[in-house]
């Protein structure tokens, strides 16, 4: 299939798990009724229903799914390796202890701009951090030690947000440990609206950075040759896919591997081009976020399963797979020996 | 070895090898006139924690329009030597220029429209096919969100089609034969439709025939006008494909010139620390460059036949 046949299509998806996630729920409405509501209708328990709660919900569900995915796939052309993403490399986690001590210390409450702020700070010491730690001498990237650092580094994360949960009173701790496993269930409309302000001018961004993205994942020196701007464009693309992992984190918490499993499975139906993968990975992204909310939603209700739960136990068995592979065989030419980001 | 007939094949590379030395007596002359596609003077580059400098006051010129080999032993600097040339390593001292441009004017993607380049290696994160990886040398032509034009597809598939893989267009890089990925990367560089190609070691992988299938258009682009760099080990082939070579020794110019200037037995000894034999090929008047032995007794290749 050619790309637009498939953009036309994932479009399509969007629109029908956006509109199932609006009827499934505790409350089981039909196509007719979320219809009624949006357009102002019907039932007055319903109209809440479906935009005041599910609406919110449903959106931030496309919105972070589709900005993780962007995030994934930049980040793995920036290190040249399918098998980062902003959890594995720490990010998401230092993001969510970022928000979860704006959190704690109240600033969240006072400065609406505090939560995503701190969120970003976390994020961008996260990244930074691994990044440190993985450099090599030739100014190189290892990113078997990248990978590993960002795990641990993520690790340490989760503890430094236990941390804060058990100094804090029982009220906050349930909001935290959403954070910590994420979920959308604080979802309404001003996060929404706080959320797409990072999320689709940073998407549009970096699909205007495909080209040089493409040379990147070939090497370094190659996309320099070929005349990109190597430095500029690893600088914007990583503050970007940091900027936009970091809105979903301080809305919805850690939700891990999404970034992972969506920039493959587009991979697989279009390849690697990525003026087609970044904004296939957005569509795809927002179907797999919104179906996962669904599940979460629905296969133990009334209670919920974290969402992260649900990405996590899908992603690390492709990870491993992944990682399989890329101990199996390389994708080489010539007897090549990447320089890594 | 019969000297009386050559054969097809010797006379074929005793034409070329005259009409080397034409285009090269043509070449000094606009040399001369100071269009000088690539050049040094006093270039040095020192690696940050290498005892010794990389490159040390390095200074060459390769003519508009030639075929310029750089020989030298591994280390001695020729891969420096490129990146240095086209402002990739921090310079230490001297300078660099481009068609007669220092190479600290040069915006990148304008350096990328004049100067194709081939490196070693490399490595892909994913998997692309053929069509993809050459289309990329189209990156310095094109707008951020601007698709193929006529005149980019046109360069692609000329490209393609000079480097014999039309027929891979689909393919898979990491399906591909060791010479076919060199004949791919090569594709992309003159996709860049530059003036000047540079390539590093290009058919070090290759057998016989699908280096000199690349050698040979390395040759021919230069007799249509564009400037080849070339780096190789091959003494031989660099002396009779190139106009002019570099010899490098420990990141010093040992030698420049015409092939017979350069490769000298003495020269050459002294560079790669062995015996070494620089002999006319009597069947195809072919500069022959022969690795001796350093065990006593055996020495040149014995063809009585």
């Amino acid at each position: 299939m050619k790309p637009v046949t498939w953009a036309v299509l994932l479009g399509f998806i969007v629109v029908l798990v956006f509109l199932l996630s609006l009827g499934l729920g505790s409350v089981d409405l039909t196509i007719g009724e979320v219809y009624a509501a949006l357009r102002g209708g019907g039932d007055l328990s319903d109209r809440q229903i479906v935009v005041d709660l599910r609406a919110p919900r449903a959106v931030m569900a496309i919105l972070v799914g589709g900005g993780l995915s962007i995030a994934g796939a930049v980040f793995q052309a920036l290190l040249r390796n399918p098998l980062a993403e902003p959890y594995i490399l720490g990010i998401s986690g230092g993001a969510a202890t970022g928000a979860v001590i704006a959190l704690a210390l109240g600033l969240a409450a006072s400065f609406s701009w505090a939560l995503p702020a701190a969120a970003f700070a976390g994020a961008l010491f996260a990244i930074v951090l691994v990044l440190r730690v993985a450099a090599t001498a030739d100014g190189g990237v290892d990113v078997r030690v990248l990978l590993l650092a960002g795990v641990v580094v993520g690790a340490y994360f989760t503890a430094c947000m236990a941390f804060v949960l058990s100094i804090s009173d029982a009220r906050t701790v349930r909001t935290l440990v959403l954070w910590m496993m994420g979920s959308l269930a604080g979802s309404d409309w001003r996060t929404v609206g706080m959320v797409t302000l990072y999320t689709i001018p940073a998407s549009l961004a970096l699909v205007g950075l495909a080209r040089p993205l493409n040379l990147l994942a070939i090497g370094e020196e190659t996309a320099g040759f070929l005349g990109a701007d190597v430095e500029r464009v690893k600088r914007i693309a990583y503050v970007l896919a940091s900027l936009l992992a970091a809105a979903g984190v301080a809305a919805t918490g850690v939700i891990g591997f999404v970034g992972l499993i969506v920039p493959h499975a587009v991979r697989l139906m279009v390849g690697s081009d990525y003026r087609v993968l970044l904004p296939l990975s957005f569509l795809t992204g927002a179907v797999l976020l919104t179906v996962a909310d669904i599940v979460a939603r629905t296969a133990l209700s009334p209670a919920e399963v974290p969402i992260g739960v649900i990405t996590t136990l899908v992603g690390v068995p492709l990870f491993l797979l992944l990682l399989r592979r890329s101990v199996g065989a390389g994708t080489g030419i010539g007897a090549g020996t990447g320089s890594g980001a | 070895m019969p000297t009386e007939s050559a054969g097809p094949a010797g006379a074929k590379a005793v034409t070329r090898a005259a009409r080397v030395r034409d285009s090269s007596a043509a070449n000094q002359t606009s040399a001369s006139n100071g269009s000088a596609a690539l050049g040094t003077t006093e270039l040095s580059v020192h690696y940050p924690n290498a005892p010794k400098p990389a490159l040390d006051s390095v200074s060459m010129t390769v003519p508009r329009g030639s075929f310029y080999a750089v020989l030298g032993p591994n280390g001695s600097g020729k891969s420096t030597l490129l990146r240095a040339l086209l402002g990739m390593v921090p310079h230490a001292g001297g300078q660099a220029h481009v068609f007669g441009r220092p190479i600290s004017d040069w915006h990148r993607r304008a350096l990328a429209r004049e100067a194709g380049v081939v490196t070693q290696s490399e490595s892909l994160a994913f998997p692309i096919t053929v069509r993809e990886l050459v289309a990329m040398g189209r990156y310095p032509y094109l707008g951020a969100l601007q698709s193929e034009t006529t005149t980019d597809k046109e360069a692609i598939s000329q490209a393609m089609r000079m480097c014999d893989i039309e027929n891979l267009a689909q393919r898979f890089l990491s399906t591909l034969s060791g010479g076919e990925v060199q004949r791919t990367r090569v594709a992309r560089a003159l996709a860049q439709e530059p003036n000047v190609l540079l390539l590093d070691e290009p058919t070090a992988s290759l057998d016989v025939r699908h280096e000199m299938e690349i050698l040979e258009l390395l040759r021919a682009s230069a007799d249509r006008g564009m400037t080849v760099f070339l780096i190789t080990h091959h003494l031989d082939l660099a002396a009779r494909f190139a106009d002019r070579l570099l010899l490098l020794d420990r990141g010093r110019v040992a030698a420049e010139g015409e092939p017979r200037e350069v490769l000298q037995e003495e020269t050459l000894q002294r560079v790669y620390e062995w015996p070494i034999s620089v002999s006319d090929d009597p069947a195809t008047g072919l500069l022959r460059v022969t690795p001796l032995s350093t065990v006593s007794g055996s020495g040149q290749d014995s063809d009585s036949s």
